[in-house]
């Protein structure tokens, strides 16, 4: 599936993984997605490559929806809405 | 032979209660900290409770403290992870002449790898003043690294009045805090700084355990790749004993503060009053900026290790800033950089003072020191004098 691109999501929450080390980039965003309300939108700044195959697969299994990256200069923002509760 | 150790500036003695807490995770408590199970997850909590002690000592958040191995590698870290992390901003940055040689050589593996670097020159107390900092500053700087207290001469700098001009610049701000953690007053708030480095061996813990505090929220370049360790910032197994051993000496350190200061300081005056009494003997750095256990004189015409030596024989431990390689004398950078000519530098002499040292020791010293002068002086060739090649240097006079 091609990686979406996308530009001036709003986001709820920002985590700045930057130059940490692999799989922070997962192991935070796991720990973020817990603390958001269903519905809310997280942005996670990474400059890892892996991310842009990872976070999107990361997505797909738990159920997440993947909004989009967007690429700058330096980095990677990555955008992911918290699935609503099963009811 | 009773030792006296004057040389705490070098390192510290473990403190007993430090080794027991770090027994037993040299012994039963061997699990790695990322290891799910158990002995792991206890490992985990010792570095998380010890994190918490560090960071009270230097009044940061937990998370903002990083540890590594070294004074070193935190001074490394800071220079090369801030410089790197901010290059596409601009590349240059300014450290002091009088920084350690893992902040100098830091700097200087960065002027090889295409950054421009300014060495901030010092007073003759070895102290920056905020204005050359002002002039110093391009709109290429991104990092300032200027040392808290001179573990050579014991002088504290201006650092919150520093670290608010690179504020001012949008740049950010590290401190060697090594020689001063534990001995004085650090809080990262209060000093205004971005990154700060102190080390464990310094307060009375164990060699190998060091942190880096890093204000939340700022990116930093590892310098050590690899793990998770350190919340993806620095990479190894963690050393765990040492990093206990930390935590402890830094709740020791801040609750002794005030106490250790006051008795170090007392100590310290009377050293001073009692060497300066030699003749052609000058106290080096700051008159009353400086460390309350630090020190540090130039004896004209004798040689720093030849000092070392015949204190040795008497069972008084101290440092020299100068270094003896082979048959070039080589002068301190330090002292130099404070106008302090090559061949009075050759002389320098720098006692530090801890806990354990009595008024009984310094009253020893002060017996044995002017005949250890007075013998070597005998013997040197420069007894004469200089042979007047050079101008007297800026030295405090002796009263």
């Amino acid at each position: 599936m091609p990686l979406k691109f996308v530009e001036n999501v709003k986001a709820d929450v920002t985590t700045d993984v930057v130059y940490m080390m692999c799989p922070m980039h997962l192991l935070k965003l796991e720990e973020m997605m817990k603390s958001l309300e269903p519905g809310q939108v997280l942005e996670i700044l990474t400059d890892y490559d892996g991310a842009l195959e990872d976070i999107p697969d990361w997505c797909d299994k738990t159920g997440n929806e993947f909004l989009g990256v967007e690429e700058t200069e330096d980095i990677y923002k990555f955008y992911i809405k918290k699935k609503a509760r099963q009811t | 032979m009773k030792i006296r150790y004057f040389d705490h500036v070098a390192t510290n003695p473990l403190r007993e209660e430090i080794l027991e807490a770090m027994l037993p995770y040299l012994k039963e408590e061997f699990g790695n900290p990322l290891s799910p199970y158990e002995l792991g997850t206890r490992a985990r909590t010792a570095i998380e409770e010890a994190r918490e002690k560090v960071a009270s000592l230097i009044g940061a958040k937990p998370s903002a403290v990083i540890f590594t191995s070294s004074g070193a590698e935190a001074n490394n870290f800071a220079l090369r992870g801030i410089a790197l992390a901010r290059q596409n901003k601009g590349k240059h940055i300014i450290v002091s002449r009088v920084e350690h040689h893992s902040v100098l050589n830091s700097a200087r593996f960065l002027e090889k790898s295409g950054f421009t670097v300014t060495f901030l020159p010092v007073d003759k107390h070895g102290m920056v003043e905020p204005d050359t900092l002002k002039k110093a500053i391009t709109k290429e700087t991104t990092l300032v690294s200027i040392i808290h207290a001179s573990p050579e001469v014991g002088t504290i700098q201006p650092i919150k009045e520093l670290s608010a001009i690179a504020k001012e610049n949008d740049i950010i701000f590290h401190t060697d805090a090594v020689a001063s953690a534990g001995n004085i007053p650090v809080d990262v708030n209060e000093l205004g700084v971005d990154l700060l480095s102190l080390a464990a061996h310094q307060f009375y813990g164990p060699k190998g355990a060091a942190a880096l505090y890093v204000r939340p929220g700022l990116r930093i370049v590892p310098l050590i790749y690899g793990g998770i360790q350190e919340n993806g910032r620095r990479a190894g197994t963690e050393n765990v004993p040492a990093i206990v051993g930390m935590g402890k000496a830094a709740q020791m350190a801040k609750a002794e503060l005030p106490e250790k200061m006051k008795h170090v300081k007392k100590l310290r005056d009377k050293l001073i009053e009692g060497i300066t009494k030699v003749e052609n003997v000058y106290l080096t750095g700051h008159p009353t900026e400086r460390l309350p256990g630090h020190a540090s004189f130039c004896v004209e015409f004798i040689e720093g290790e030849a000092m070392l030596l015949m204190l040795a024989a008497k069972g008084i431990y101290a440092a020299s800033g100068s270094a003896c390689s082979s048959k070039a004398l080589k002068a301190s950078p330090v002292l130099l950089s404070m106008g302090i000519p090559a061949s009075l530098a050759q002389g320098s002499i720098v006692f530090t003072l801890g806990s354990e040292n009595s008024e009984e020791d310094i009253d020893y010293l002060l017996s044995e020191f002017p005949q250890i002068i007075s013998r070597l002086r005998e013997i040197s060739p420069y007894a004469g004098g200089w042979g007047n090649t050079e101008e007297k240097g800026q030295c405090i006079p002796k009263k």
